[in-house]
């Protein structure tokens, strides 16, 4: 006879609490993805209409009103420049602070990450300044820029943890069978490393492809990001939920599709650390 | 796999921005009359070859902030600009704005003359107006018709109070009266500087004291704050423009008193259930009827900092004249083209039939006086808000302040006076006392 098999209390209600905090983490996203899909009518309708039918009108009209391709083209180029440029700086200053401590060590880790506890509100005149000095205003190269430095403390403080669970013996041993700086680098670190390379830019380039603030306030015409086209459906005079909705789902939908393929690398990467 | 030619690659790439010799960069807001403006901005283009016109649409705030980071940095990001009546004049003063040059088949007299002194600073003008508004009271015929109701030309706050208790009906989610509650200087404070006005208050006396605790502003803010919580829908004080042409759209509001252009959505059938049931009224008064609407043009301006000031200048003749008028009313109809700007739109029959509203915007338009807006004299220009830098920080501090008391979460008389507060704050670090 089959018996109904028996969970514990315990265990039941921690299966509900992860599920609810999921739906709860879920449901913006799902209410943007069901307002994209209705008209302007149907999406401001209270009580909320929970059967309808959709209508793709949204999707044309954001990709006729603007030049989606060149917003995603920006958010590639600036997403994956500022990741890779990130990497070629993070790593070897996570190396030397992971393997080569001083007195200093923490202490200019600290200050990296003391600089992403400033509004970056707060430097925006100086920034465009100098930007507008350089020639950087509207450009991809000055986005790649400012994200990189944007994502750079955090890139750092994830490769210095990455680096420092990897014993110093590996290294030593390299050293004593005659590599150099190099060779130790490329033939040892890296490949133990790789991991959480992958993580750390893979986060990097999340939120460089998220990044709003910088997009909005640098870039005009030419180098605008897909969170630049998101803010342009929004309206002071007018009705504009559904097509905002649609324009969110368009910008977030490679981010997001990403992201499911590298979860696993994602969530190895931000609980790294978290249990030794 | 060669690493330093990937990077250098991708450096390249970074940097690779196609020049566009002869872009005109445009910064401009989501409202549907811009949104129209740049699709038939291809006109433009082919009358003028080689020029090539590039949008940047933004957020309202965003624009702002975007917009006086570029001036005040000479940044050149921008050629045209989309501004309003109340940052024209500031920057025009600063220096900021370049005046615009018209010819004779622009037509500048056919302006209507509250836009065009608006929108100067010494007779000289700064910014085009490309649509503008006024306020006035929108309500539902039918409901009115049921009660017995029948509005005066430009009724009085206490009629208005009256006819929302007669129209609210809970029971089928009708609320007899949405007005704005989110704090913001363009928010809930451009709908209840008016109110204020109407009740005989002001901003600022002739020394530049702020009057925020002020008699009429309490009697004002009282009656207001009584009257959205009897007769008004829940969660008000989070309701600005949009949130209320939804709820007015769904049948949900049987008044409202907000800008002009809020009559073109709510008698479009395809955007309101209630089209066919709308009627209008100017804004109501109390003891006067000074500053009882307000004064709003969006307009084109020319950055100082512009490269092209001329192919500018070209733009915003073409975007502003009456032959753009002509040229959406040939492609969308009568009904949808920009408002609140020429005379001659407002004189032509084809116009007045389509747009049912167009009578009474033209006398709110005509009636808003930004130069004499308040009962006693007042040292400010602006209907709505006075037009100085100080104003925004003021503006914004004070309808925090008026929000929470409507949420219920202090008192009038406490809000007023912590808005008082901030207010003299502002205004002392300024130096004007």
């Amino acid at each position: 006879m089959h018996t109904p098999r028996k969970y514990p209390a315990a265990q039941v209600l921690r299966a509900l609490v992860s599920w609810l905090t999921g739906l709860l983490v879920f449901f913006p996203i799902l209410w943007t993805g069901m307002t994209a899909f209705k008209t302007e009518l149907q999406a401001i309708a209270t009580p909320a209409l929970l059967v309808w039918t959709p209508t793709l009108d949204n999707f044309a009209e954001v990709q006729r009103r603007t030049d989606y391709l060149l917003y995603a083209e920006n958010s590639l180029i600036t997403s994956v420049g500022s990741t890779l440029i990130g990497l070629l700086l993070a790593a070897p200053a996570a190396y030397s602070m992971a393997f080569f401590q001083n007195a200093r060590t923490k202490d200019l880790l600290v200050w990296m990450l003391s600089t992403k506890m400033l509004p970056a509100v707060g430097v925006l005149v100086p920034i465009y300044v100098l930007y507008q000095t350089f020639g950087l205003l509207d450009t991809r190269l000055g986005l790649t820029i400012i994200f990189t430095l944007s994502n750079l403390p955090i890139m750092v403080w994830m490769l210095y943890s990455y680096f420092k669970e990897i014993p110093r013996e590996i290294l030593e041993a390299a050293r004593m069978d005659g590599a150099g700086l190099y060779q130790e680098f490329r033939h040892v670190l890296l490949p133990l490393g790789v991991g959480g390379l992958a993580s750390t830019a893979l986060l990097c380039l999340v939120l460089s492809w998220n990044e709003a603030f910088w997009s909005l306030n640098l870039s005009a015409a030419r180098a605008g990001t897909l969170a630049s086209l998101i803010a342009s459906f929004s309206s002071p005079e007018g009705l504009f939920w559904s097509k905002l909705s649609a324009a969110s789902m368009m910008a977030a939908a490679p981010i997001i599709v990403f992201g499911w393929f590298c979860q696993k690398q994602l969530v190895q990467g931000l609980t790294f650390g978290a249990v030794k | 796999m060669n690493v330093k030619a990937c990077v250098a690659g991708l450096l390249a790439a970074c940097a690779f921005t196609p020049a566009f010799a002869t872009d005109l960069v445009i910064a401009t807001v989501n409202n549907g009359h811009m949104i129209e403006m740049e699709k038939l901005g291809k006109n433009f283009e082919k009358e003028n070859p080689g020029v090539t016109l590039k949008w940047v649409t933004l957020e309202e705030s965003v624009l702002r902030q975007r917009v006086t980071n570029d001036i005040a940095t000479k940044g050149g990001q921008f050629d045209v600009m989309t501004i309003g009546m109340y940052e024209t004049p500031i920057w025009a003063a600063k220096g900021w704005l370049v005046p615009i040059k018209n010819d004779a088949a622009y037509d500048v007299d056919d302006l209507l003359p509250a836009m065009r002194n608006g929108l100067s600073l010494k007779g000289q003008l700064y910014a085009s107006p490309f649509y503008g508004e006024s306020s006035m009271l929108m309500y539902r015929k039918d409901l009115a018709d049921k009660a017995g109701i029948k509005f005066a030309e430009r009724p009085t706050w206490d009629q208005v109070r009256d006819a929302a208790a007669k129209m609210t009906d809970p029971a089928h989610g009708v609320y007899g009266i949405c007005l704005r509650g989110k704090p913001g200087w363009g928010d809930n404070m451009a709908f209840l500087t008016t109110l204020v006005n109407a009740y005989g208050g002001q901003w600022f006396d002739m020394k530049w004291k702020p009057q925020v605790n002020s008699e009429p502003w309490k009697k004002a803010i009282n009656f207001y704050v009584d009257l959205m919580k009897k007769y008004g829908p829940p969660g008000s004080s989070s309701n600005s423009f949009n949130e209320i042409l939804a709820l007015y759209n769904e049948g949900k509001c049987g008044m409202w008193i907000d800008a002009t252009i809020a009559a073109s959505f709510i008698s479009d059938p395809k955007q309101s259930k209630v089209a066919d049931k709308v009627a209008f009224a100017q804004a109501p008064s109390a003891v006067t009827d000074k500053g009882a609407n307000w004064l709003w043009a969006w307009a084109l301006g020319v950055p100082a900092s512009t490269k092209q000031p001329e192919l500018a200048q070209k733009f915003i003749r073409w975007a502003t004249s009456k032959d753009y008028i002509k040229l959406v009313a040939a492609t969308n109809g009568w009904a949808n083209v920009p408002t609140g700007t020429r005379k001659s739109t407002y004189a032509n029959p084809e116009f007045t039939k389509a747009a049912r509203f167009a009578a009474a915007e033209l006398k709110a338009i005509q009636t808003a006086d930004p130069e004499h807006s308040t009962l006693p004299p007042s040292p400010y220009v602006g209907v709505q808000f006075a037009a100085i830098p100080e104003f925004q920080a003021i503006g914004i501090a004070v309808g925090q302040q008026i929000s929470a008391a409507l949420a219920g979460s202090e008192t009038v008389d406490q809000a007023l006076n912590q808005g008082q507060q901030a207010a003299d704050r502002e205004m002392r670090k300024a130096g004007y006392y």
